[in-house]
Protein backbone atom coordinates (compact mmCIF):
# COMPACT_ATOMS: atom_id res chain seq x y z
CA UNK A 1 0.00 0.00 0.00
CA UNK A 2 1.80 3.09 -1.18
CA UNK A 3 0.82 6.74 0.20
CA UNK A 4 2.74 9.35 2.01
CA UNK A 5 6.00 8.99 3.84
CA UNK A 6 8.18 10.68 6.38
CA UNK A 7 11.31 10.56 7.17
CA UNK A 8 12.33 11.77 10.61
CA UNK A 9 9.93 12.17 13.38
CA UNK A 10 11.34 15.42 14.40
CA UNK A 11 8.77 18.55 14.83
CA UNK A 12 8.17 19.26 10.78
CA UNK A 13 7.03 15.25 10.84
CA UNK A 14 4.70 15.29 13.15
CA UNK A 15 3.38 18.86 12.19
CA UNK A 16 3.38 17.19 8.13
CA UNK A 17 1.26 14.39 9.49
CA UNK A 18 -0.86 16.25 11.23
CA UNK A 19 -1.69 18.92 8.60
CA UNK A 20 -2.28 15.83 5.71
CA UNK A 21 -5.14 14.83 7.98
CA UNK A 22 -6.41 17.90 8.31
CA UNK A 23 -6.22 19.08 5.10
CA UNK A 24 -8.49 15.50 4.91
CA UNK A 25 -6.32 13.55 2.93
CA UNK A 26 -7.24 9.76 3.68
CA UNK A 27 -4.89 7.88 2.11
CA UNK A 28 -1.59 6.23 4.57
CA UNK A 29 0.49 7.99 6.70
CA UNK A 30 3.63 6.43 7.53
CA UNK A 31 6.25 8.05 9.69
CA UNK A 32 9.74 7.01 10.14
CA UNK A 33 11.76 8.38 12.89
CA UNK A 34 15.39 6.86 14.98
CA UNK A 35 14.61 8.66 18.19
CA UNK A 36 12.08 6.40 20.17
CA UNK A 37 10.14 9.17 21.01
CA UNK A 38 6.93 10.74 19.25
CA UNK A 39 7.42 13.82 18.03
CA UNK A 40 8.20 16.07 20.44
CA UNK A 41 9.54 20.07 21.02
CA UNK A 42 13.10 20.43 21.07
CA UNK A 43 13.10 24.53 22.38
CA UNK A 44 12.27 23.16 25.85
CA UNK A 45 15.04 20.55 25.78
CA UNK A 46 17.59 23.43 26.75
CA UNK A 47 15.70 25.30 28.92
CA UNK A 48 12.39 24.24 31.00
CA UNK A 49 13.05 19.96 30.29
CA UNK A 50 16.68 20.59 31.54
CA UNK A 51 15.48 22.42 34.67
CA UNK A 52 13.45 19.98 35.45
CA UNK A 53 10.42 22.42 35.23
CA UNK A 54 8.48 20.32 32.06
CA UNK A 55 7.98 16.92 32.24
CA UNK A 56 8.55 14.64 29.22
CA UNK A 57 4.02 14.98 28.87
CA UNK A 58 4.81 18.33 28.20
CA UNK A 59 7.66 18.59 25.99
CA UNK A 60 5.59 16.03 23.20
CA UNK A 61 3.90 18.00 20.59
CA UNK A 62 0.68 15.80 20.42
CA UNK A 63 -0.14 12.44 22.69
CA UNK A 64 0.95 9.64 21.56
CA UNK A 65 -2.24 8.20 21.07
CA UNK A 66 -3.07 10.97 18.43
CA UNK A 67 -1.22 8.67 16.24
CA UNK A 68 -3.27 5.80 16.48
CA UNK A 69 -6.31 7.71 16.78
CA UNK A 70 -5.61 9.62 13.30
CA UNK A 71 -4.56 6.36 11.55
CA UNK A 72 -0.99 7.56 11.43
CA UNK A 73 1.66 5.09 11.30
CA UNK A 74 4.48 6.14 13.34
CA UNK A 75 7.39 4.18 13.49
CA UNK A 76 10.34 5.18 16.10
CA UNK A 77 13.36 3.92 16.60
CA UNK A 78 13.27 3.29 12.45
CA UNK A 79 16.53 4.10 10.44
CA UNK A 80 15.95 4.41 6.81
CA UNK A 81 19.14 3.26 5.37
CA UNK A 82 18.10 4.62 1.71
CA UNK A 83 15.60 6.21 -0.47
CA UNK A 84 14.84 4.17 -4.55
CA UNK A 85 13.76 6.89 -6.26
CA UNK A 86 12.75 4.93 -9.34
CA UNK A 87 10.71 2.42 -7.45
CA UNK A 88 9.38 5.02 -4.72
CA UNK A 89 10.29 2.94 -2.03
CA UNK A 90 11.95 3.63 1.31
CA UNK A 91 13.89 0.76 3.02
CA UNK A 92 14.53 1.01 6.53
CA UNK A 93 18.07 -1.07 8.53
CA UNK A 94 16.07 -4.12 9.69
CA UNK A 95 15.09 -4.10 5.63
CA UNK A 96 11.34 -2.88 6.41
CA UNK A 97 10.32 -1.34 2.88
CA UNK A 98 7.33 0.98 2.30
CA UNK A 99 6.26 2.49 -1.02
CA UNK A 100 5.43 6.13 -1.25
CA UNK A 101 3.39 8.17 -3.78
CA UNK A 102 4.73 11.37 -1.99
CA UNK A 103 7.88 11.68 0.33
CA UNK A 104 8.88 14.11 2.77
CA UNK A 105 12.28 14.50 4.16
CA UNK A 106 12.04 15.81 7.72
CA UNK A 107 15.71 14.79 8.67
CA UNK A 108 16.39 17.57 10.66
CA UNK A 109 20.25 18.43 12.12
CA UNK A 110 22.53 16.86 14.30
CA UNK A 111 25.24 18.36 16.33
CA UNK A 112 28.60 19.19 15.30
CA UNK A 113 31.21 16.37 17.07
CA UNK A 114 34.31 17.13 18.41
CA UNK A 115 36.84 14.92 17.57
CA UNK A 116 39.86 15.75 19.59
CA UNK A 117 41.91 13.78 21.65
CA UNK A 118 39.70 12.65 24.63
CA UNK A 119 36.71 13.93 23.01
CA UNK A 120 35.58 9.92 23.30
CA UNK A 121 35.37 10.25 27.03
CA UNK A 122 32.46 9.75 28.84
CA UNK A 123 31.18 12.93 30.54
CA UNK A 124 31.46 14.77 27.42
CA UNK A 125 27.66 15.34 26.10
CA UNK A 126 25.79 16.90 23.08
CA UNK A 127 22.59 18.29 23.15
CA UNK A 128 19.86 17.47 20.83
CA UNK A 129 17.42 15.02 21.59
CA UNK A 130 15.43 14.22 24.80
CA UNK A 131 18.07 11.24 25.46
CA UNK A 132 20.84 13.37 25.54
CA UNK A 133 19.20 15.75 28.05
CA UNK A 134 18.09 12.80 29.83
CA UNK A 135 21.70 12.02 30.56
CA UNK A 136 22.58 15.72 31.15
CA UNK A 137 20.44 15.79 34.04
CA UNK A 138 21.48 12.66 35.43
CA UNK A 139 24.47 13.84 35.21
CA UNK A 140 23.98 17.17 36.99
CA UNK A 141 23.14 15.87 39.86
CA UNK A 142 26.51 14.82 41.11
CA UNK A 143 28.48 17.37 38.67
CA UNK A 144 30.37 20.47 40.14
CA UNK A 145 32.17 21.83 37.74
CA UNK A 146 30.80 21.82 34.05
CA UNK A 147 32.41 23.02 31.13
CA UNK A 148 30.41 24.35 28.45
CA UNK A 149 31.56 24.78 25.02
CA UNK A 150 30.44 26.89 22.42
CA UNK A 151 28.74 29.96 23.66
CA UNK A 152 25.71 29.99 21.06
CA UNK A 153 22.14 29.93 22.54
CA UNK A 154 22.48 26.22 23.48
CA UNK A 155 25.52 26.46 25.33
CA UNK A 156 24.12 29.29 26.98
CA UNK A 157 21.02 28.33 28.30
CA UNK A 158 22.45 25.75 29.27
CA UNK A 159 25.00 27.62 31.36
CA UNK A 160 21.68 29.25 32.79
CA UNK A 161 20.06 26.38 34.34
CA UNK A 162 22.95 25.07 35.03
CA UNK A 163 24.81 27.86 37.12
CA UNK A 164 21.09 29.00 38.73
CA UNK A 165 21.28 24.91 40.04
CA UNK A 166 24.25 25.28 42.00
CA UNK A 167 27.15 23.78 39.58
CA UNK A 168 30.61 25.99 38.56
CA UNK A 169 30.20 26.96 35.48
CA UNK A 170 32.28 27.85 32.72
CA UNK A 171 31.85 28.72 28.95
CA UNK A 172 34.46 28.16 26.68
CA UNK A 173 34.18 30.08 23.49
CA UNK A 174 36.54 30.25 20.26
CA UNK A 175 35.65 33.53 18.53
CA UNK A 176 36.12 36.97 20.37
CA UNK A 177 32.78 36.98 21.31
CA UNK A 178 29.47 34.63 22.48
CA UNK A 179 26.86 34.72 20.36
CA UNK A 180 29.46 35.83 17.32
CA UNK A 181 27.74 33.87 14.50
CA UNK A 182 24.15 34.79 15.16
CA UNK A 183 24.17 38.69 16.81
CA UNK A 184 25.53 41.72 17.61
CA UNK A 185 28.77 42.58 19.28
CA UNK A 186 26.68 44.99 21.50
CA UNK A 187 23.92 41.81 22.02
CA UNK A 188 27.18 39.22 22.63
CA UNK A 189 28.29 42.14 25.33
CA UNK A 190 25.06 42.52 27.02
CA UNK A 191 24.57 38.68 27.30
CA UNK A 192 28.19 38.26 28.61
CA UNK A 193 27.48 40.56 31.60
CA UNK A 194 24.31 39.02 31.94
CA UNK A 195 26.12 35.33 32.90
CA UNK A 196 29.09 36.76 33.91
CA UNK A 197 26.80 38.84 36.72
CA UNK A 198 25.32 35.22 37.51
CA UNK A 199 28.30 34.23 38.34
CA UNK A 200 29.07 31.88 34.54
CA UNK A 201 33.17 32.35 33.75
CA UNK A 202 33.20 32.95 29.75
CA UNK A 203 36.20 32.48 28.45
CA UNK A 204 36.76 34.12 24.84
CA UNK A 205 39.35 33.31 22.23
CA UNK A 206 39.71 30.06 24.26
CA UNK A 207 39.41 26.61 21.83
CA UNK A 208 39.39 23.35 23.37
CA UNK A 209 42.61 21.12 22.12
CA UNK A 210 41.64 17.91 24.28
CA UNK A 211 40.19 16.13 26.83
CA UNK A 212 41.98 13.91 30.10
CA UNK A 213 40.76 11.43 32.26
CA UNK A 214 40.51 8.00 33.52
CA UNK A 215 37.16 6.81 31.32
CA UNK A 216 35.53 9.83 32.62
CA UNK A 217 36.53 13.20 31.95
CA UNK A 218 38.32 15.14 34.49
CA UNK A 219 40.46 17.90 32.86
CA UNK A 220 39.86 20.34 29.73
CA UNK A 221 42.94 21.02 27.86
CA UNK A 222 42.85 24.90 25.67
CA UNK A 223 46.26 24.32 24.44
CA UNK A 224 48.87 24.85 27.84
CA UNK A 225 45.90 25.33 29.83
CA UNK A 226 44.14 23.00 31.79
CA UNK A 227 40.79 22.74 33.71
CA UNK A 228 38.77 20.86 35.90
CA UNK A 229 35.18 20.04 35.06
CA UNK A 230 33.51 16.59 35.74
CA UNK A 231 30.97 17.43 33.22
CA UNK A 232 31.08 19.00 29.48
CA UNK A 233 28.71 19.82 27.15
CA UNK A 234 29.72 20.66 23.78
CA UNK A 235 27.68 22.83 21.70
CA UNK A 236 29.23 24.13 18.84
CA UNK A 237 26.58 24.00 15.69
CA UNK A 238 24.54 21.78 13.63
CA UNK A 239 24.70 19.56 10.44
CA UNK A 240 21.42 19.34 8.25
CA UNK A 241 20.75 15.95 7.89
CA UNK A 242 21.51 15.45 3.92
CA UNK A 243 22.68 12.26 3.50
CA UNK A 244 19.63 9.89 2.48
CA UNK A 245 18.75 12.80 0.20
CA UNK A 246 22.11 13.10 -1.27
CA UNK A 247 22.69 9.63 -1.77
CA UNK A 248 19.36 9.39 -3.85
CA UNK A 249 20.64 11.69 -6.07
CA UNK A 250 18.96 14.83 -4.95
CA UNK A 251 20.14 18.39 -5.45
CA UNK A 252 21.94 19.45 -2.07
CA UNK A 253 24.10 22.87 -1.65
CA UNK A 254 24.33 23.40 2.63
CA UNK A 255 21.03 21.47 3.10
CA UNK A 256 18.47 19.78 0.49
CA UNK A 257 17.98 22.26 -2.36
CA UNK A 258 13.78 22.94 -2.35
CA UNK A 259 11.75 25.87 -4.26
CA UNK A 260 9.60 28.04 -2.82
CA UNK A 261 6.93 25.29 -2.67
CA UNK A 262 9.52 23.05 -0.71
CA UNK A 263 9.89 20.33 -3.34
CA UNK A 264 13.21 18.78 -3.83
CA UNK A 265 14.87 18.24 -7.42
CA UNK A 266 12.66 15.33 -7.50
CA UNK A 267 8.51 15.98 -7.89
CA UNK A 268 7.30 13.23 -5.39
CA UNK A 269 9.45 14.17 -3.03
CA UNK A 270 9.26 17.15 -0.44
CA UNK A 271 11.63 18.28 2.43
CA UNK A 272 10.70 20.46 5.14
CA UNK A 273 13.00 22.10 8.66
CA UNK A 274 16.34 21.76 9.34
CA UNK A 275 17.50 19.83 6.68
CA UNK A 276 16.01 22.18 4.16
CA UNK A 277 17.97 24.96 2.04
CA UNK A 278 14.93 27.02 0.64
CA UNK A 279 14.47 30.32 -1.04
CA UNK A 280 12.80 33.21 0.89
CA UNK A 281 10.89 35.02 -1.33
CA UNK A 282 10.73 37.87 1.02
CA UNK A 283 14.36 38.63 1.80
CA UNK A 284 15.36 37.08 -1.70
CA UNK A 285 18.47 35.18 -0.99
CA UNK A 286 18.24 30.88 0.04
CA UNK A 287 18.49 30.43 3.83
CA UNK A 288 19.33 27.29 5.86
CA UNK A 289 17.57 27.67 8.75
CA UNK A 290 17.55 26.14 12.39
CA UNK A 291 14.44 26.86 13.74
CA UNK A 292 10.89 25.43 14.63
CA UNK A 293 8.83 28.26 13.27
CA UNK A 294 10.58 27.17 9.91
CA UNK A 295 9.77 23.67 10.69
CA UNK A 296 6.62 23.95 11.40
CA UNK A 297 5.72 26.38 8.39
CA UNK A 298 7.64 24.07 5.55
CA UNK A 299 5.96 20.99 7.11
CA UNK A 300 1.97 22.63 6.49
CA UNK A 301 3.06 24.00 2.81
CA UNK A 302 4.73 20.69 2.02
CA UNK A 303 1.42 18.82 3.30
CA UNK A 304 -0.77 21.57 1.78
CA UNK A 305 1.18 20.58 -1.30
CA UNK A 306 1.95 17.18 -1.51
CA UNK A 307 -2.37 17.14 -1.45
CA UNK A 308 -2.44 19.90 -4.40
CA UNK A 309 -2.39 23.24 -3.59
CA UNK A 310 -0.24 25.47 -4.67
CA UNK A 311 1.01 27.26 -1.72
CA UNK A 312 4.55 29.41 -1.43
CA UNK A 313 6.44 29.16 1.83
CA UNK A 314 7.06 32.91 2.56
CA UNK A 315 8.00 33.41 6.13
CA UNK A 316 9.87 36.18 8.21
CA UNK A 317 12.52 33.92 10.50
CA UNK A 318 11.94 34.13 14.05
CA UNK A 319 13.65 33.15 17.01
CA UNK A 320 13.78 32.49 20.65
CA UNK A 321 15.83 32.14 23.61
CA UNK A 322 15.42 31.77 27.39
CA UNK A 323 17.93 32.29 29.95
CA UNK A 324 17.34 32.87 33.51
CA UNK A 325 14.11 35.12 33.46
CA UNK A 326 14.99 36.89 30.34
CA UNK A 327 13.12 36.26 26.99
CA UNK A 328 14.87 36.92 23.97
CA UNK A 329 12.81 37.12 20.66
CA UNK A 330 14.16 37.74 17.54
CA UNK A 331 13.17 38.59 14.15
CA UNK A 332 15.12 38.41 11.10
CA UNK A 333 18.77 38.78 11.13
CA UNK A 334 20.39 41.34 12.68
CA UNK A 335 23.31 41.11 10.23
CA UNK A 336 21.45 42.61 7.78
CA UNK A 337 20.97 45.81 9.00
CA UNK A 338 23.30 48.69 8.53
CA UNK A 339 22.19 51.22 11.73
CA UNK A 340 20.85 49.53 14.87
CA UNK A 341 17.87 51.84 16.84
CA UNK A 342 17.86 50.87 20.55
CA UNK A 343 14.12 51.45 22.50
CA UNK A 344 14.12 51.01 25.94
CA UNK A 345 17.17 50.57 28.88
CA UNK A 346 19.61 48.15 29.13
CA UNK A 347 19.81 48.02 32.52
CA UNK A 348 16.69 47.09 33.00
CA UNK A 349 16.64 43.73 31.18
CA UNK A 350 13.83 45.56 29.14
CA UNK A 351 14.95 46.37 25.39
CA UNK A 352 14.91 46.33 22.19
CA UNK A 353 17.37 46.59 19.08
CA UNK A 354 15.85 47.28 16.15
CA UNK A 355 17.85 47.09 13.02
CA UNK A 356 17.66 48.76 10.15
CA UNK A 357 18.82 48.98 6.60
CA UNK A 358 18.53 51.84 3.99
CA UNK A 359 16.07 53.39 6.98
CA UNK A 360 13.66 50.06 6.34
CA UNK A 361 12.99 47.67 9.75
CA UNK A 362 15.32 44.10 8.86
CA UNK A 363 15.73 42.60 12.45
CA UNK A 364 15.19 42.85 15.92
CA UNK A 365 16.53 41.79 19.03
CA UNK A 366 13.72 42.10 21.97
CA UNK A 367 14.65 41.60 25.43
CA UNK A 368 11.20 40.76 27.71
CA UNK A 369 9.59 43.13 25.01
CA UNK A 370 6.94 41.48 23.04
CA UNK A 371 5.57 44.09 22.44
CA UNK A 372 8.53 45.05 20.60
CA UNK A 373 8.94 41.71 18.59
CA UNK A 374 5.33 41.58 17.48
CA UNK A 375 5.64 45.34 16.21
CA UNK A 376 8.98 44.39 14.13
CA UNK A 377 6.84 41.22 12.69
CA UNK A 378 4.47 43.89 11.15
CA UNK A 379 7.27 46.76 10.44
CA UNK A 380 9.29 44.07 8.56
CA UNK A 381 10.39 46.10 5.21
CA UNK A 382 8.76 49.06 6.24
CA UNK A 383 10.70 52.35 7.05
CA UNK A 384 10.37 53.79 10.22
CA UNK A 385 11.44 57.14 11.70
CA UNK A 386 14.35 55.91 14.27
CA UNK A 387 13.70 58.84 16.75
CA UNK A 388 10.12 57.88 16.86
CA UNK A 389 11.59 53.82 17.26
CA UNK A 390 13.88 54.67 20.33
CA UNK A 391 11.48 57.06 22.34
CA UNK A 392 9.55 54.94 24.65
CA UNK A 393 7.21 57.59 24.79
CA UNK A 394 5.71 57.61 21.32
CA UNK A 395 3.36 54.27 21.27
CA UNK A 396 4.23 51.50 19.27
CA UNK A 397 0.91 51.83 17.85
CA UNK A 398 1.69 54.50 15.96
CA UNK A 399 4.31 53.31 14.28
CA UNK A 400 1.71 51.22 12.58
CA UNK A 401 -0.43 53.55 10.60
CA UNK B 1 -13.56 15.52 31.59
CA UNK B 2 -14.53 19.00 31.01
CA UNK B 3 -15.76 20.16 27.07
CA UNK B 4 -14.49 22.45 25.24
CA UNK B 5 -16.42 24.05 22.10
CA UNK B 6 -14.43 25.46 19.30
CA UNK B 7 -16.18 26.86 16.20
CA UNK B 8 -14.61 27.82 12.93
CA UNK B 9 -14.88 31.16 11.98
CA UNK B 10 -17.30 29.36 9.19
CA UNK B 11 -19.25 27.61 11.99
CA UNK B 12 -17.64 24.08 11.98
CA UNK B 13 -18.11 22.86 15.77
CA UNK B 14 -15.66 20.45 17.17
CA UNK B 15 -16.61 19.16 20.77
CA UNK B 16 -13.50 18.89 22.39
CA UNK B 17 -13.36 16.42 25.17
CA UNK B 18 -10.17 18.11 27.43
CA UNK B 19 -7.93 17.04 29.93
CA UNK B 20 -7.81 18.97 33.02
CA UNK B 21 -4.38 20.39 33.07
CA UNK B 22 -3.77 20.86 29.36
CA UNK B 23 -3.77 23.99 27.76
CA UNK B 24 -6.81 24.94 25.10
CA UNK B 25 -4.37 25.34 22.57
CA UNK B 26 -2.79 21.59 23.18
CA UNK B 27 -6.56 20.73 23.56
CA UNK B 28 -6.93 21.93 19.97
CA UNK B 29 -3.92 20.54 18.29
CA UNK B 30 -3.89 17.38 19.95
CA UNK B 31 -7.46 16.84 18.36
CA UNK B 32 -7.17 18.44 14.23
CA UNK B 33 -9.16 21.18 15.39
CA UNK B 34 -7.68 23.47 12.79
CA UNK B 35 -6.27 27.35 12.83
CA UNK B 36 -4.72 26.75 16.02
CA UNK B 37 -0.73 26.74 14.89
CA UNK B 38 0.91 27.03 18.54
CA UNK B 39 4.44 27.69 16.68
CA UNK B 40 6.10 27.88 19.93
CA UNK B 41 4.35 25.50 21.76
CA UNK B 42 2.80 27.23 24.67
CA UNK B 43 5.50 29.59 25.42
CA UNK B 44 3.72 32.62 24.84
CA UNK B 45 6.10 33.53 22.04
CA UNK B 46 4.38 33.78 19.02
CA UNK B 47 0.75 34.38 19.35
CA UNK B 48 -0.79 31.75 16.89
CA UNK B 49 -2.93 30.25 19.03
CA UNK B 50 -5.43 33.45 19.09
CA UNK B 51 -8.87 32.56 20.05
CA UNK B 52 -11.87 34.33 20.88
CA UNK B 53 -14.35 33.74 24.00
CA UNK B 54 -17.29 35.75 24.69
CA UNK B 55 -17.10 38.24 27.93
CA UNK B 56 -19.37 35.27 29.93
CA UNK B 57 -16.99 32.56 29.66
CA UNK B 58 -13.70 35.01 29.97
CA UNK B 59 -15.15 36.02 33.47
CA UNK B 60 -14.02 32.12 35.11
CA UNK B 61 -10.77 33.12 33.54
CA UNK B 62 -7.53 34.21 34.71
CA UNK B 63 -6.82 37.98 33.64
CA UNK B 64 -4.07 38.00 30.61
CA UNK B 65 -0.51 38.20 31.85
CA UNK B 66 1.34 41.00 30.70
CA UNK B 67 3.47 38.63 28.46
CA UNK B 68 -0.21 37.67 26.79
CA UNK B 69 -1.54 41.27 26.93
CA UNK B 70 1.89 42.22 25.19
CA UNK B 71 1.87 39.51 22.53
CA UNK B 72 -2.30 40.15 21.56
CA UNK B 73 -1.61 44.31 22.13
CA UNK B 74 -0.19 45.27 18.79
CA UNK B 75 -2.36 42.59 16.62
CA UNK B 76 -4.36 44.83 14.07
CA UNK B 77 -7.25 42.42 14.52
CA UNK B 78 -7.22 42.35 18.44
CA UNK B 79 -10.91 42.28 20.07
CA UNK B 80 -12.21 42.33 23.69
CA UNK B 81 -12.53 38.72 22.95
CA UNK B 82 -9.39 38.25 22.45
CA UNK B 83 -7.50 35.53 24.15
CA UNK B 84 -3.68 32.98 23.47
CA UNK B 85 -5.19 29.84 24.04
CA UNK B 86 -1.70 28.75 25.03
CA UNK B 87 -2.53 31.08 28.49
CA UNK B 88 -5.92 28.91 29.18
CA UNK B 89 -5.69 25.58 31.39
CA UNK B 90 -8.24 23.16 31.53
CA UNK B 91 -10.44 22.06 34.61
CA UNK B 92 -13.96 21.00 35.59
CA UNK B 93 -15.01 24.85 36.03
CA UNK B 94 -14.43 25.34 32.26
CA UNK B 95 -16.36 22.89 31.43
CA UNK B 96 -18.41 23.93 27.97
CA UNK B 97 -16.38 27.42 27.57
CA UNK B 98 -16.74 28.34 23.82
CA UNK B 99 -13.58 29.17 21.57
CA UNK B 100 -14.61 30.59 18.39
CA UNK B 101 -11.41 30.22 16.05
CA UNK B 102 -10.91 33.62 14.38
CA UNK B 103 -10.67 33.96 10.67
CA UNK B 104 -7.13 36.04 10.42
CA UNK B 105 -5.14 33.00 11.86
CA UNK B 106 -6.58 30.59 8.90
Amino acid sequence: MSGIVIIGAGQAAGQAAASLRQGKYEGSITILGNETQPPYQRPPLSKQYLSGELGMDRVMVRPEKFYADQDIALHTGTRVESVDRSAKTVTTSSGDSYEYDKLLIATGSRPRILTIPGSDLSGIHYLRTIDDVDSIREAMQTAKKICIVGGGYIGLEVAAVAVTSGLQVTVLEMEDRILQRVTTPEMSEYYHELHAGRGVNIRVNTGVSGFQGEDHVSTVLCGDEKMDADLVIVGIGIIPNIELAEAAGLDCNNGITVDDHCRTSDPHIYAAGDCTNHPNPIMGRRLRLESVPNAMEQARVSASNMLGADKVYASIPWFWSDQYDLKLQMVGFSADGDTSVQRGDKATNQFAVFYLKDGKVVSVDAVNSPREFMVCKQLYGKAVDPAALSDTNVELKTLLN
Amino acid sequence: MPQVKFIEFNGTKHNIDANNGDSIMVTATSNLVPGIDADCGGECSCATCHVLIDAEWQAKLAATSDTEESMLDLNPDRSAESRLSCQIIMSDDLDGIVVNLPEFQY
